[in-house]
């Protein structure tokens, strides 16, 4: 046994003969198999050998041929034919594959070393343009839905009429209703600018393009053929004037909703201020510093979850969320503790000695976590967007201005309801006044501090997700929060809550006549003078407690 | 008011400091030989006159702050406005010298493509008319801001804030450069002020001089002010406001007045600085910078009007100092100075030396006579 295995691992002359032999008649088969196949002749496989004349008009024809054949190959080939690997030698056409090796066009089957020279198959831009539609139409025929909508959509918008055929058949056995409205509009738009396309296909075009009613169908509908009939024409008009209206009507809502969203952002760093100003009147200058030390937080949270558990990394905001209302609340004790208390009855002082533990605060966080931004990631149920009509909102933001309202809600039931909120409440009315009534009137000082700078904490988390969390985050808040503050009036969480979303929406709708820079600067002059009007806000608090 | 003439011991002291000052630094810039331990290197020169604009800008900031309780946290861009107009003005000198050579038009503006010279840089290539814009411009923003501020009774905290609120509008606008006045880059490369080579030494001596010099009149104002009558009546606003208001005094106008004459000596520090620091930008505006000043004057003592000078030379020295021996910890300890100020020395530097001086001098007062001695002015 062994030794018959040796004999057949030994080479001997006679062997390495009947080998080549065996080799010689293996191709033959090989070679006949494809013949045979090509035998069984298709349309497919009767416009192959046409590339192999390698004239332009044979192509252009060919490629037609191959695209409508329905051949499972024919998308490989014009494919090949576009990037040059379509090669041609002894009246056989072959597909270099990407990975480099060759094979037959006609079969699919790998081809072992090629007979001879082979040459690519030249293209123009007729040429060009032919393999264009041709993949274009042979992908929408795709078995994969996300290659038909993007097919439909490059359809769309090359409006090629050689495409109209495959994109009928597409349409016909099309079975998802947004690939087939998607369909559909390349469908309304290429019969819009066909030439000679029947009215009546062209008003149900309109009808579509009308439906569809964004920017790319109004300029479709804007650029209608010369030899439109008048009743195209005015159907056309009409349909361009109502998806007109209704594209400002949607700006509008989407200048709104940026302008709430920015306005959620500003009610956010500025309700924790509310507190602190309103409870102590202390300008409390390293509170955006609070909102940094929220962002930190986070971040940290998200470091140890990557390190640690990775699979918690979708909760790890919710983590973050009571983390950073303790870290951000015990700083801000400790900063009323230790410095704030001894500053009573000295607002001014108290605006520099916050400063300068906002100074502080800043290059601490420098020094530990160095001046570059940090990367705070985005759960994956925050990414991604809600299309509505024609603008889309990020979930990010939807769930940034959800959150502020949350704690806005939150913060009022607190003060409303709980005991803390009644001692708070009653300090900002009238300090002496609850001192006398038995209220220790420091211990809610230090607590409400605490507090606002754990809102401000919170604030962090939601504003890391759409800012850069650097040293310098609470900076950029700092004046906003302010202004929003004072134009909303001290010691009511309504005026911060309605003036962070008007000075918002304001900002939003300045921006597009006056740009951004612009905007704010008459938003800042705005609000200067309306502090001349009304000294104590919106909603000024009334009575003895104002001169108090 | 231990004594009403405007020459008194802590005057003839200031003034007597700042003649050293003026005579001193140029005779050890020049006389003394390079390399001798009394020589002062050409660098030092001009970083001493933007401390001595810096510490006029401290005396303008106190003149509101310590004597009227208005506290500006936007003074810096009085400072700003004063140095643009200064900065127009080196602009315009700069003539056909320019990297693009264009006779009229400075080179941001050619660069922007612009085709001739906005309006409100006609004027400014007169000196005098430069001066006085250095003075009106501060001035008039001044009067319009505080007119809007004070008739309506914002006071306090308020006013910090709005002030903070103008100075930030004034920077994003300074950052346009549709503004015309260069934008992110500001004025700079400027060649000569009035004939003078402004690179030279002798031209940074001179406007070193010149700086002490504004520094020993703008103590010399301030000082006048605050003992006169009107400055009595500043006093009362700090302490009283609604007191001083029911006595018959209108509060507004006072208030007014001094903010517009603090405005106009911060434009002229700022005149002064950009000619010695080569270049103005609208970062000058940040409301950070107006708040430093402050601490400035809270480190020397408010309402000392010696304190701020005082305190300006100190904290910047101090910057200078660590910006390039630590720089990590030169914002702890500013931050830290913050604090500190605010909580154990609310009167500063030289409220506490003054402390620690009627102390002793009541000490050996009581010391030579046995009985009791009450002072004429308290």
């Amino acid at each position: 046994m062994r030794v018959a295995i040796l004999a057949a691992l030994t080479p001997s002359p006679f062997k390495v003969h009947f080998m080549n032999i065996l080799r010689t008649i293996l191709r033959a088969f090989v070679l006949l198999l494809g013949m045979a196949s090509a035998a069984l002749t298709g349309p497919y496989e009767e416009a192959l050998p046409k590339f192999a004349n390698d004239s332009y008009a044979d192509t252009d024809t060919a490629i037609g041929a191959v695209a409508s054949s329905g051949n499972p190959l024919s998308i490989d080939v014009v494919e090949a034919l576009r990037d040059g690997r379509l090669l041609i030698g002894a009246g056989q056409v072959f597909i270099r594959r990407v990975s480099g090796e060759l094979t037959n066009a006609a079969t699919g089957q790998v081809w072992g070393n090629p007979a001879g020279e082979l040459k690519a198959v030249r293209v123009n831009n007729r040429v060009r343009r032919s393999i264009e539609a041709a993949l274009g139409s042979l992908t929408l025929l795709s078995a994969d839905a996300a290659k038909r909508l993007e097919a439909a959509h490059a359809v769309f918008r090359s409006r090629d009429e050689a495409v109209l055929p495959t994109l009928e058949k597409a349409i016909a056995q099309e079975g998802q209703t947004h690939v087939r409205n998607a369909l559909e509009n390349a469908r309304a738009a290429i019969l819009l600018s066909k030439q000679d396309a029947l009215p009546m296909q062209r008003l149900a075009a309109i009808e579509t393009l009308r439906a569809r009613g964004d920017q790319e169908a109004l300029a479709l509908l804007s650029n209608l053929p010369s030899n439109a009939p008048p009743d195209v024409v005015a159907a056309a008009g009409k349909a361009a004037a109502g998806i007109r209206s209704r594209l400002t009507f949607w700006e509008a809502v989407q200048n709104v909703w940026y302008g709430i969203s920015l306005g959620s952002v500003l009610l956010l760093a500025a309700i924790g201020l509310a507190i602190t100003f309103g409870t102590m009147g202390v300008i409390n200058m390293a509170h955006g510093e609070m909102v940094m030390l929220g962002a930190y937080t986070t971040f940290m949270v998200q470091e140890l979850i990557r390190s640690q558990a990775p699979g918690l990394f979708g909760a790890s905001l919710l983590i973050a969320l009571p983390l950073a209302f303790l870290v951000a609340g015990s700083v801000g004790v400790l900063i009323e503790r230790t410095v704030i208390r001894f500053l009573y009855g000295r607002p001014l002082e108290t605006l520099l000695a916050t400063w300068g533990i906002s100074l502080i605060l800043q290059q601490g966080v420098r020094t530990i976590f160095g001046p570059t931004n940090r990367e705070v990631g985005t759960p994956a149920w925050m990414s991604g967007a809600l299309d509505i009509g024609t603008m889309s909102l990020t979930y990010n933001r939807i769930a940034i201005v959800v959150f502020a309202f949350a704690v806005f809600a939150i913060l009022l039931l607190v003060l409303r309801y709980t005991p803390l909120g009644l001692y708070v409440r009653a300090v900002t009315q009238n300090r002496r006044m609850a001192g006398s009534m038995g209220i220790r009137t420091s211990r809610i000082d230090a607590l409400a501090f605490g507090l606002g700078s754990g809102v401000a904490g919170i604030a962090g988390v939601a504003l890391s997700q759409i800012d850069n969390v650097s040293p310098n985050l609470g900076q950029g808040y700092i004046i906003d929060s302010f202004m929003v503050v004072v134009f909303g009036g001290v010691g009511n969480l309504w005026g911060t809550l309605v003036g962070a979303i008007t000075l918002g929406i304001a900002n939003k709708l300045l921006e597009p006549y006056a740009g951004a820079v612009l905007g704010k600067i008459a938003l800042l002059i705005a609000i200067i003078v309306f502090i001349q009007r009304r000294p104590r806000g919106l909603f000024a608090l009334k009575g003895r407690a104002v001169e108090a | 008011m231990r004594t009403h003439s405007l020459f008194d011991r802590q005057t003839n002291l200031v003034l007597s400091l700042l003649a050293a000052a003026a005579i001193l630094v140029p005779a050890m810039n020049g006389l003394a030989p390079p390399g001798s331990a009394l020589h002062l290197s050409d660098h030092l020169v001009p970083l001493l006159g933007k401390y001595v604009c810096f510490a006029l800008l401290a005396l303008s900031v106190d003149l509101i702050w310590g004597f009227c309780g208005i506290l500006s946290l936007g003074h810096g861009a009085f400072f700003a406005l004063g140095g643009y107009a200064m900065g127009m003005y080196l602009m315009r000198q700069i003539g056909p010298r320019g990297v693009y050579g264009d006779p009229i038009l400075p080179d941001f503006m050619v660069f922007l493509n612009w085709k001739e010279l906005p309006w409100f840089w006609y004027g400014f290539d007169w000196f005098p008319f430069a001066a006085l814009m250095v003075l009106l411009v501060p001035g008039a923003l001044a009067l319009v801001f505080g007119w809007f501020a004070f008739r309506s009774r914002v006071t306090g905290v308020y006013f910090s804030i709005i002030t903070q609120a103008m100075t930030f509008a004034l920077m994003l606008a300074f950052f346009r450069n549709d503004m015309g006045l260069g934008g992110n880059n500001g004025l700079t490369d400027f060649k000569e002020i009035l004939g003078f080579p402004v690179q030279a030494g002798s031209t940074r001596i001179a406007l070193y001089v010149l700086s002490v010099l504004a520094l020993a009149g703008g103590y010399l104002l301030c000082r006048w002010v605050a003992g006169s009558t009107f400055g009595k009546v500043l006093v009362a606003v700090r302490d009283a406001e609604s007191r001083t208001r029911f006595l018959g005094y209108r509060v507004e106008h006072y208030k007014l007045a001094v903010f517009a004459l603090s405005a106009m000596l911060a434009g002229i520090a700022g005149a002064l600085y950009v000619p010695q620091v080569g270049i103005i930008n609208p970062s000058e505006f940040a409301p950070a910078n107006s708040i430093e000043v402050v601490i400035w004057v809270a480190v020397g003592g408010r309402g000392t009007l010696a304190g701020p000078i005082v305190g300006a030379l100190l904290v910047n020295a101090g910057k200078t100092w660590f910006t390039a021996a630590l720089p990590e910890f030169w914002l702890f300890a500013l931050g830290s100075l913050f604090v500190f100020v605010t909580l154990f020395m609310p009167r500063g530097i030289l409220g506490a030396a003054r402390d620690l001086w009627e102390r002793s001098s009541q000490k050996l007062r009581a010391r030579r006579s046995p009985q009791p001695v009450t002072h004429a002015a308290e």
